[in-house]
């Protein structure tokens, strides 16, 4: 039985310990806003926050969890998740939208971090999540919109 | 037309198994005289908690508690179309945006067939041009039937009723559209509907929220055919030969079965299928099969074999498409020459939805839920693979997460994979059950399906004052419409349209054109990707374009509209772009221009390109003209193009498929490598104001980036890039 913290909740899941995360998140606990790209920690779309950084639940182990405090799309709510989801809608970034939730994630734990990013801060961050859809120029704009909506 | 009631409004599962119950039969003249006598299959609607009385049409629903549902015949797969067609019928309908939700339509080509296509399906940037006319003329039908309810409620003429904002109202009367909803439903439709004159318009031509962008901020939860998991689901993904038409020799699944959470191990025609309770189990089990393969008549050629191959194929004269003038002896006559030879590579889709199809089979119908972009296509394998009668079929469309052409196959192999599967389960002794095969990263890049590799062979000739004299054009590719049921309108004369559209014809008016094609046969499927043939031709044709304005000594600017006396719309943009892109891009960044018209609009890249120390590019800034008509939303219209020349930018940077004896050598995203953040441009778009029809938006955008990109590099490097991706340069 592992135990952690899953969007403020004390949560126990009975599964492998080499399970992904990705996969309890989906398979066990049917919360599917964490999606599958890859696999291989090669694209981002199931970046989730764990003790607040931003990681790959599809090589994150159950194994590795006991005690952590996971945080998924489905739980975010920090103030700068908040700004993020404000401005995406209001910049229209998501196209197909399935990348989007491992965006927003990747995006809040930057903002959160580096309240002004730069450009390059944003290119640094967000490298790692692949959008097919190319809505990288929206990215980009959105999240210097997120840093104003926080500032004010 | 009548009044339904709660009770009949069962999901299409009751709907399909009930013979007629559950379906409308629409009245003739329903929905502006489109559709006459058509069963259209009541669904979504239970779902909708919806109580009382429900107007319905095809397109459009009315509820009580004010809803406008516009069913959606189209995938939406993120270029916004959904979202666009809803806009038409509010627009006719004078509805409030705020009122109006999306659902897809059921398969049913006699009711949602695409009008260019003839059945129901997305593709070639269509969604809007065909829909044009028919959601708005459905919008105002359904308008026009309020009005009569109000009328005739409120003893008034309906021309002293007004509409807007999702209201009527005549002097002191006033009501929703909800609350007419059930008398317009005993109102007959009119027998035709007048549209607004575009001064009128209130919502086309204006920037608006889409409908699905919300939900898309907050886990997309409930949109994607991958995310269903329905109670008694089951979770399927197939071993498949790794070589494109090999077969199974053997497989021990031994292990595989044992193993917790695993139902069972079917072999099917296309591999061995592990179903287990969960996807993780599944792919885990599947790691655990032992499989032998007999290479049978599968493709063993790698790529440098192939390319040999095509590449002597360029020396041999091919299929004409039917010339313009006389090439050969306006060569001769020729002051310069200019020769060249260009090579694509195959390229995945790798849509971030990997695919997925649900197939639920009892033995007498089957339902398929997933991101089906040739509905009637699916449908119609669904239920050949299945022995069933088409009406005992149906299919679920779920939102795409992305395709750029990959949910779009002739033989339909995802829906049969997964109706094999259904029936192979139910063969087995199971219970029917909801099972949803799923491929992960590693089966879309090995999966074939690619835009094909392709080799062009150009000799461009210029006279004295440097006009082109003569230009000859061959192509080796193979054919992506051949074996499907889109050859007999897609090939003639064993030229295949979709690959030479863009060369042949092009809008240029260059008098002496010839172009011929070898199309060989490859064991790799291939199929449309993103813009499809333009891909390519785009390519060759705006980087030859350039070297022949620079041979000849001229601007490449000037070069160009000299030969679009006759396209202004094409001269537009191109002048548009060049105009708004300024004197100079960033500082030190070289200049690339391209234009091109395809799917019926017109775009303009001029790309600004920074070369880095280290010899690689980086794509600065790119300044676009469009010109798609009417531009139904404007914003997502530079949102499309936007991705799109994102889209084209990945490919001619990084991607390619290659094969070693017939196996596909990459595996995920670390080696198939797309566009990340750090590559993306700057992109401004700059849209051409038009009250022509509208024309496409989601692929057009796609073909000017590579040779925009290309006439670029040659300023900043001297070189040529004639083979991609630019990686294989060292440009990236
Ligand atoms: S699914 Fe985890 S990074 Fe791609
Ligand atoms: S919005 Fe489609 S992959 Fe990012």
């Amino acid at each position: 039985m592992i135990s952690f913290t899953l969007n403020g909740k004390e949560t126990q899941i009975d599964a492998s310990p080499d399970m992904p995360l990705l996969w309890a998140l989906r398979d066990e606990l049917k919360m599917t806003g964490t999606k599958f790209g890859c696999g291989v920690a090669a694209c981002g779309a199931c970046t989730v926050h764990i003790d607040g950084v931003p990681t790959r639940s599809c090589q994150t182990y159950l194994g590795d969890l006991d005690g952590a405090t996971v945080t998924t799309i489905e739980g975010v709510e920090s103030d700068a998740a908040k700004a993020i989801q404000e401005a995406w809608v209001e910049l229209q970034v998501p196209q197909c939208g399935y990348c989007q939730s491992g965006q927003i994630m990747s995006a809040s734990a930057l903002l959160a971090e580096t309240p002004k990013p730069t450009d390059e801060d944003i290119d640094t961050a967000m490298d790692g999540n692949l959008c097919r859809c190319a809505s990288y120029a929206r990215i980009r704009k959105a999240i210097h919109r997120a840093a104003e909506i926080m500032e004010a | 037309m009548r009044l339904i009631d709660k009770r009949d409004l069962m999901p299409a599962t009751r709907a399909m198994t009930t013979t007629r119950r559950g379906f409308l039969t629409m009245s003739a003249g329903a929905a502006g005289g489109l559709l006459l006598g058509a069963a259209v299959p009541v669904r979504g609607l239970a779902q909708s908690g919806a109580q009382g009385e429900v107007l319905v049409t095809p397109f459009v629903h009315v509820m009580p508690d004010n809803t406008v549902l516009v069913l959606s015949k189209h995938l939406d797969m993120g270029q916004g179309t959904a979202s666009g067609l809803a806009t038409l019928v509010a627009e006719e309908l004078d509805a409030s945006m705020d009122q109006v939700t999306t659902d897809f339509a059921p398969s049913n080509p006699e009711v949602y067939a695409n009008t260019a296509f003839g059945v129901q399906g997305t593709g070639g940037s269509t969604a809007m041009p065909n829909s044009w006319e028919q959601y708005r003329k459905a919008g105002a039908t359904v308008r026009a039937m309020l009005v009569n309810a109000a009328a005739s409620e409120w003893g008034v003429d309906a021309s002293e009723i007004g509409v807007a904002e999702g209201k009527l109202s005549a002097g002191e009367n006033s009501a929703t559209f909800g609350e007419l909803a059930s008398l317009a439903a005993s109102q007959q439709p009119p027998e035709d509907v007048a549209l607004k004159a575009p001064g009128d318009w209130v919502y086309i031509g204006k920037s608006f929220a889409r409908v699905d962008v919300p939900q898309k901020t907050q886990g997309s939860v409930g949109m994607f055919g991958i995310d269903r998991q329905p109670e008694d689901g089951l979770v399927a993904v197939t071993a498949r030969p790794p070589r494109f038409g090999a077969t199974l020799a053997s497989v021990d699944a031994t292990d595989a079965k044992e193993m917790d959470g695993v139902l069972d191990v079917l072999e099917i025609p296309q591999g061995v299928v592990v179903v287990a309770e969960t996807t993780w189990k599944a792919m885990q089990a599947r790691d655990a099969l032992t499989l032998e393969w007999t290479e049978g008549s599968g493709e063993t050629r790698g790529t440098d074999a192939l390319m040999q191959e095509f590449r002597a194929l360029l020396d041999q004269p091919g299929n004409p498409a039917e010339p313009k003038g006389d090439a050969a002896a306006k060569l001769e006559q020729a002051d310069k020459i200019i020769e060249a030879d260009y090579v694509f590579p195959y390229l995945a889709h790798a849509p971030m939805e990997p695919l997925d199809m649900t197939v639920l089979f009892d033995g007498s119908s089957a339902q398929f839920w997933g991101g089906s972009q040739l509905q009637t296509v699916d449908h119609g394998t669904a239920a050949s693979v299945l022995g069933l009668e088409m009406g005992q079929v149906q299919i679920h469309t779920k939102w795409g997460g992305g395709s750029f052409g990959r949910r779009a196959t002739g033989d339909a192999h995802l829906v049969a994979e997964a109706a094999t599967i259904g029936k192979a389960w139910l063969d087995a002794g199971h219970d029917a059950r909801p099972i949803k095969l799923v491929y992960t990263r590693e089966d879309d890049i090995k999966g074939g399906y690619y835009r094909p590799l392709t080799m062009h062979r150009v000799r461009a000739g210029l006279d004295a004052d440097g006009n082109i004299s003569g230009w000859e054009h061959r192509i080796v590719s193979q054919s992506i419409a051949k074996g499907t049921p889109f050859e007999q309108y897609m090939v003639k004369n064993g030229v295949d349209d979709t690959t030479i559209e863009g060369i042949h014809p092009t809008p240029y008016a260059i008098p002496d054109l010839s172009v011929d094609v070898h199309h060989p046969d490859v064991g790799v499927p291939v199929l449309w990707w993103r813009s499809v043939g333009h891909t390519h031709t785009a390519y060759v044709m705006e980087t030859m374009m350039d070297e022949l304005a620079e041979a000849a000594g001229r601007d490449p600017v000037e070069f160009r509209l000299s030969y679009l006396g006759e396209d202004a719309r094409l001269a537009g943009v191109l002048k548009l772009a060049v105009e708004k892109a300024g004197e100079a891009g960033p500082e030190g960044t070289y200049r690339g221009i391209a234009v091109h018209k395809s799917f019926g609009s017109y775009v303009a890249e001029v790309a600004d390109v920074r070369l880095r120390e280290d010899g690689t590019i980086k794509v600065e800034k790119v300044t676009c003209g469009v010109d798609c008509g009417v531009p139904i939303n404007p914003d997502n219209v530079v949102a499309q193009v936007e991705g799109a020349l994102g889209y084209g930018l990945s490919s001619i940077l990084r991607e390619q498929v290659t094969l070693t004896d017939g196996e596909v050598d990459q595996f995920n995203f670390p080696d198939y490598m797309p566009l990340r953040i750090s590559d993306m441009p700057q992109v401004e778009v700059h849209i051409v104001p038009s009250t022509e029809a509208p024309t496409g938006i989601g692929e057009p955008g796609t073909p000017p980036i590579g040779p925009a990109v290309a006439n670029a590099v040659y300023k900043a490097t001297g070189e040529r890039v004639r083979s991609l991706p630019m990686s294989q340069h060292g440009l990236a």
